[in-house]
């Protein structure tokens, strides 16, 4: 599993972050980046789908 | 109390007033009636105001910046005239900018929000709502507005700007005169010139003061920033303090008050969070979906039809995220408090480029206000509900909320 974030679609909210800071980080202006090219380890597929369920925006894609 | 110019709403579908008693004691029921009957409402009063009450509506709206303009984001009286505000900038940057400057002025300010930022205050905040709880301890009956929401953001933002902790009460008195503006102006034009004026010569004090003394704080900060390679202008600092204070203070009093007015009359939920620790974060999120306090506005810039109502040129729009939070359309029962509601994209920080430039910080304040709350007073309740009072205009939360503390 992958996960993806627009940066274009990004506004900052960080409920990706603070829900999973194992899958995501944010840069200086709050902003989303995935972690580790988005590779989503195993054991955190629920985390992943947590964020995606929470982004106000729509920001972040999952691939399988 | 509605005046002469307020009379009271019969219909809220034609003649809607958001400062209308009904409306601020309990607007769910309004909103719900409109998503079922009128999904866009309209008003004349204010010169003329629309309000889209589904989460389709409002957030088509946030996100449309060429139709809609943020130079004013609170309905009054009185709409900004082509020489009032120097647009696109508008008189508290960037909350009432428009791109392209906003993104700039936006951009200048965001760091200082960011979540290592914010991480940092995290213990001043503590600290600060735990010296406030020792104060509580002992008493019977306590205003949990009064006595201990209210003062958490107000010194968290004094602290981050550097502005003197004993200036809290001038601080609430600016704030109620702005964001109340809707319901107290008169037409006592001069009493407002001067309370313009003592405002500026109290942020040209502060601004000075940081001159000579240069310190770690936001204030500073804005002087020193050269975000174009300029400094900034002095009104855009004196404009972005406005900002911080108006935006950072009553709404976060408000997000605090509403969600302990829940837990004090919610006792089920009171108990799973005292014993779940865990579902904080959750909770949280549902007290900021199902209790949002801030309702913005947007004039229309240019004719534009939504939902199939023309919208003209000049109007007022209230985006009122509140009402889509609560739309069964976008969210399962959304009329219901679930403490640990698992899907949750609540829009209660805006959405668009104008996402609430403090949600971090306010989140960290509520989070950690609640909890040491609850930690100290597991089983407190509501003294009497019928004198828990709620704030009227776009910013709604409790501003009176008796509650027993367990003997
Ligand atoms: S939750 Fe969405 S908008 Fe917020 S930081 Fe993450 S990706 Fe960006």
């Amino acid at each position: 599993m992958r996960v993806h974030v627009d940066a274009e679609k990004c506004q900052g909210h960080n409920r990706c972050y603070s829900l999973a800071p194992e899958l995501f980080d944010v840069d200086d202006l709050g902003n989303a980046v995935e972690l580790n090219d988005g590779n989503v380890p195993e054991g955190l597929e629920h985390k992943a789908r947590l964020a995606v369920a929470n982004c106000p925006e729509y920001a972040i894609t999952i691939t399988e | 109390m509605a005046d002469n110019r307020h009379p009271p709403v019969t219909d809220f579908a034609t003649d809607f007033d958001h400062t209308d008693p009904t409306w601020v004691n309990n607007p769910f029921p309004i909103w719900d009636e409109l998503r079922a009957t009128c999904p866009i409402a309209h008003s004349d009063r204010y010169g003329g105001t629309w309000l889209p009450v589904t989460h389709e509506h409002v957030s088509a709206i946030a996100y449309d910046t060429e139709n809609f303009t943020s130079r004013a984001v609170v309905v009054s009286e009185v709409r900004p005239g082509p020489m009032d505000l120097p647009a696109p900038i508008g008189v508290a940057p960037p909350i009432t900018s428009d791109p392209p400057f906003h993104a700039m002025a936006r951009r200048l300010l965001l760091p200082a929000f960011a979540p290592r930022k914010v991480d940092a205050l995290e213990p001043f905040t503590r600290q600060l709502c735990n010296d406030l709880l020792d104060a509580l301890e002992g008493k019977d009956i306590v205003d949990a507005a009064v006595e201990y929401a209210q003062h958490i953001p107000l010194r968290v933002i004094a602290k981050m700007l550097g502005f003197p902790a004993e200036d809290a009460d001038y601080f609430r008195h600016v704030i109620h005169l702005i964001l109340e503006e809707g319901i107290t102006v008169t037409e006592d034009d001069d009493e407002r010139l001067v309370e313009g004026q003592a405002l500026d010569a109290y942020f040209d004090n502060q601004i000075a003061d940081h001159v000579a003394n240069p310190r770690d704080d936001l204030t500073t900060f804005l002087l020193e920033a050269e975000p174009d390679g300029n400094k900034l202008m002095h009104e855009h600092v004196r404009g972005t303090m406005l900002l911080i204070l108006v935006a950072g203070i009553d709404t976060t009093w408000s997000a605090i008050g509403s969600a302990l007015w829940h837990l004090a009359h919610n006792p089920e939920d009171l108990k799973r969070l005292a014993a779940e620790p865990d579902l904080m974060p959750f909770a949280i999120e549902e007290m900021l979906r199902a209790y949002a306090p801030v309702t913005m506005a947007r004039l229309v810039a240019q004719d534009v039809e939504i939902g199939g109502c023309p919208m003209k040129e000049g109007d007022w729009v209230l985006l009122p995220f509140p009402a889509a939070n609560r739309d069964p359309e976008f969210f399962d029962r959304a009329d219901e408090v679930i403490i640990d509601r698992e899907e949750n994209r609540h829009a209660a920080f805006g959405l668009g480029i104008h996402r609430c430039l403090g949600s971090n910080l306010a989140r960290m304040e509520l989070r950690v206000a609640v909890e040491e709350w609850v930690k100290r007073f597991p089983n407190f309740e509501l003294a009497d509900p019928s004198a828990v009072t709620w704030a009227a205009g776009q910013v709604r939360g409790p501003r009176s909320i008796p509650v027993r503390l367990p003997g």
